[in-house]
């Protein structure tokens, strides 16, 4: 299969889903997913991520829209018919076969011959880095080898497209992020276009081209990992993914530039106007934590508040302050373990600043 | 080992306190019958307490011509004391068996010998009784003679002990046994493998269900445990006889003629249709434990693997089934081969079973060392395909759930 960058490899048109005719677990989904691309769909249970998968899979049909396959709509196709790799969660590993049995059994439904058969497994294992597994049954393997044969076994018979359902979830934290780095390895190895569900924005953070953030069956955000982080649209999206400050807030004038001033705590601070708003109407300030500093140069920073250490974290490699500022004891910098705390107590008046493009006016939302 | 102590002895005889009873009530109402009954089979000492000295002479005897005459004195005087004490209906009865027509040539010698105070015995007996002049009669009273036999063992395979010691086939005419046994596991299996074509969907349907449809199944599949065994059977005889509620529908459709009514009931069809019906559950539940045990995600997964539904179901689903269809097979089949009353009701003629037969011997003919001795065959076939299983499966692989 020759690799066409650039080109639609799956799409989304229009999907929605609802399993009892009133509530929808996807709600107008329209997402384009280029060939070779490593996508995650992101989101908290319940956002219809895996109802997406699902559809594109062809375990579950779609209420309204169309799904499409490099370009061909999909719904008439079983899923045998799709030529699609999926990985489940709980691997879903047939338990009466062997290791090798599992990865032959689709290109046996193929109607392989053995000696092909026997070249591929031994490849797709090789892959995995499972050389000599091939005659144990799952149940003697470890988790995280376990998931790999699932992963060889989605890519034995050399699918374009792999699904992947929260493959890692049943693993411990360690072998997780091993896992994570291995199917990223394998992902640039074979090239092939990966739709990845998972609900750990790390893992997504990790391998992914491009994150969709799922929230109650919409697409709040789709972007590459540092987009998501750097300029979140949403204010769910600045939560969901790192830490963030946010400041609920009134809007007290719009300026030039994208630019508006935010009165919040009783504190005026200048931010980046990202959401739609005008004059008078609530925001949420978003403001990363280490984009917050201590004890600026007087007017360095445009935006500069007084505020107090309440609590000190020492965290290895960073330094978690929390401070009470802008009306609310919740406030958080963290400050890379480079130069000290800075001589910081516990108590201490201190200022903290930060630019206009380090805050974002994002949507309010009612708690 | 280390050696409990005084606490833990205490906790154990507790625990062995409570288990007690049941262990007490299986020893009395399992363990004891079966044991006496097994000994029955091969251990029957009625003639040999009734005749003890007749047979005692008797063992000299070459087994050509007539016994000499002690033996008929020590045969007429046990006799006579037996009809005194009254159990020479019993001896008569067992040589009976041995050679059709005995019964009443015991019996009315003991009765007639009564009147003749003297020998010489052998003249007086055969002036009784013919058959005491021949052979016959007195290889009868020396293979009925034997504490410990095996003869209700030949006998329930359908063989006998020839009067030279040599063992031989029964008559053509009273070999049943073994075609008994051959239709009751034949029987069986079909029933066997109606029950899997039958219980296999119901099993995978509930199994796959929503837990509360998956509870509601379940009682269905249980509900005929609810109802009484004899309610259920002669339901079936309502609905299959002759004028009943199926041949009446199909001639109301015209697919059977009015006097072309279908014979349903009282043959094998009726036991075959009503010990399907009655042993479904013990199908439906072991194979539902272990299909529950499948992940549905198996099937998905096989489909998402490029495999056909059939492809899938054979490769995927079946073998991961098997456990469950192991147990129910040899549920299934060990409860029909043992299946006493719903043949004896619907089964007519042709329809009954061996255990029909042990019951007979057991109630009837008053044969309790026979039907001893064909439960001792049916428990030993049992065992047997119990330990074939065992072999080509492994028990511990079973489901029973």
């Amino acid at each position: 299969m020759t690799a066409r960058r650039d080109t639609a490899h799956v799409e989304f048109r229009g999907v929605a889903k609802s399993y009892d005719g009133r509530t929808l677990v996807v709600e107008d989904l329209d997402l384009s997913i280029r060939t070779g691309e490593f996508v995650t769909l992101l989101g908290p249970s319940g956002s219809g991520k895996t109802t997406i998968l699902m559809m594109l899979a062809g375990f579950q049909a779609p209420t309204a829209g169309e799904i499409l396959l490099d370009g061909r709509p999909i719904h008439d196709l079983p899923p045998r018919k799709r030529g699609i790799g999926m990985v489940f969660q709980n691997y879903a590993l047939f338990p009466h076969m062997t290791v090798g049995a599992n990865l032959a059994f689709p290109l046996e439904v193929r109607g392989m011959d053995a000696a092909e058969r026997g070249r591929r497994v031994e490849r797709a294992l090789r892959l995995v880095r499972l050389e000599g597994f091939a005659d144990r049954r799952p149940g003697q393997l470890s988790g995280g080898q376990q998931q790999r044969v699932a992963i060889a076994r989605a890519l034995v018979f050399e699918p374009t497209l792999v699904l992947m359902d929260e493959p890692l979830g049943a693993l411990d934290r360690s072998l997780r992020e091993e896992m994570q780095y291995e199917i990223r390895r394998i992902h640039r190895t074979l090239g092939v276009t990966v739709v990845y569900v998972t609900h750990d924005q790390q893992e997504a953070m990790v391998m992914s081209d491009r994150i969709a953030v799922l929230r109650g069956g919409i697409v709040e955000q789709i972007a590459a990992p540092e987009g998501l982080y750097e300029e979140p649209e949403r204010a769910f999206v600045a939560r969901f993914i790192g830490e963030n400050n946010q400041l609920h807030g009134r809007v007290t004038a719009m300026l030039d530039g994208d630019v508006c001033d935010v009165e919040t705590g009783g504190e005026k601070i200048r931010a980046l106007k990202v959401a739609p708003c005008e004059a008078g109407d609530d925001v949420t300030l978003s403001i990363r934590p280490e984009r917050v500093a201590i004890n600026p140069e007087p007017g360095s920073y445009r935006n500069e508040v007084s505020a107090r250490v309440e609590d000190l974290t020492f965290l290895g490699d960073h330094l978690r302050i929390r401070l009470a500022a802008c009306g609310r004891d919740d406030f958080i910098a963290t400050i890379p373990n480079v130069l000290g705390h800075g001589g910081l107590l516990e108590g201490d008046d201190v200022r903290i600043g930060w630019t206009v493009s380090d805050c974002r006016a994002l949507d309010h939302e009612h708690p | 080992m280390k050696v409990p102590v005084a606490h833990e002895r205490r906790a154990q005889l507790r625990a062995l306190g409570l288990v007690a009873p049941l262990l007490i009530f299986i020893g009395v109402t399992f363990i004891a019958p079966l044991a006496t009954m097994l000994t029955r089979s091969v251990h029957d000492p009625v003639v040999a307490d009734a005749l003890p000295e007749t047979l005692a002479l008797l063992e000299a005897w070459d087994g050509t011509g007539t016994p000499p005459e002690a033996v008929y004195a020590a045969a007429a005087r046990e006799l006579e004391r037996a009809a005194a004490e009254r159990t020479v209906g019993q001896v008569a009865g067992r040589v009976n068996r041995v050679q059709g027509g005995l019964r009443s040539v015991v019996t009315g010698t003991a009765r007639d010998l009564g009147d003749i105070g003297q020998g010489p015995w052998r003249e007086a007996m055969t002036a009784i009784d013919e058959a005491w002049a021949d052979p016959a009669t007195w290889h009868a009273i020396r293979t009925t003679g034997e504490r410990f036999t095996a003869r209700h063992y030949l006998n329930a395979v359908d063989l006998q002990r020839l009067p030279d010691g040599s063992v031989a086939s029964q008559p053509e005419e009273r070999r049943i046994y073994l075609r008994l046994f051959l239709r009751t596991l034949m029987v069986s299996g079909v029933i066997t493998l109606l029950c899997l074509l039958l219980g296999y969907p119901i099993a995978h349907l509930i199994a796959r269900a929503p837990p509360h449809r998956a509870n509601l199944l379940l009682v269905l599949v249980l509900v005929p445990f609810w109802t009484s065994l004899l309610v259920r059977t002669t339901a079936w005889i309502v609905l299959l006889q002759t004028q009943g509620v199926l041949n009446d529908i199909l001639v109301a459709m015209g697919l059977v003629s009015d006097d072309g009514r279908l014979a349903m009931v009282y043959n094998m069809t009726g036991t075959i249709v009503a010990m399907t019906h009655v042993l479904l559950p013990f199908m439906v539940l072991p194979l539902y434990s272990v299909m529950r045990g499948i992940p549905s995600t198996h099937m998905n997964a096989a489909a998402s693997l490029g495999a056909t539904p059939l492809q899938a179901f054979l490769r995927v689903y079946w073998p991961q089934s098997l456990p469950g269809v192991g147990a129910g097979a040899l549920l299934v089949f060990i409860l029909a081969i043992g299946y006493y009353i719903t043949p004896a009701l619907v089964g007519g003629s042709d329809g009954q079973l061996i255990s029909n037969m042990i019951a007979y011997h057991m109630q009837t003919s008053l044969n309790w060392g026979l039907a001893a001795a064909l439960g001792g065959v049916l428990l030993a076939g049992v065992l047997l395909l119990y330990a074939l299983y065992d072999r080509l499966v492994g028990v511990e692989r079973m489901g029973l759930g």
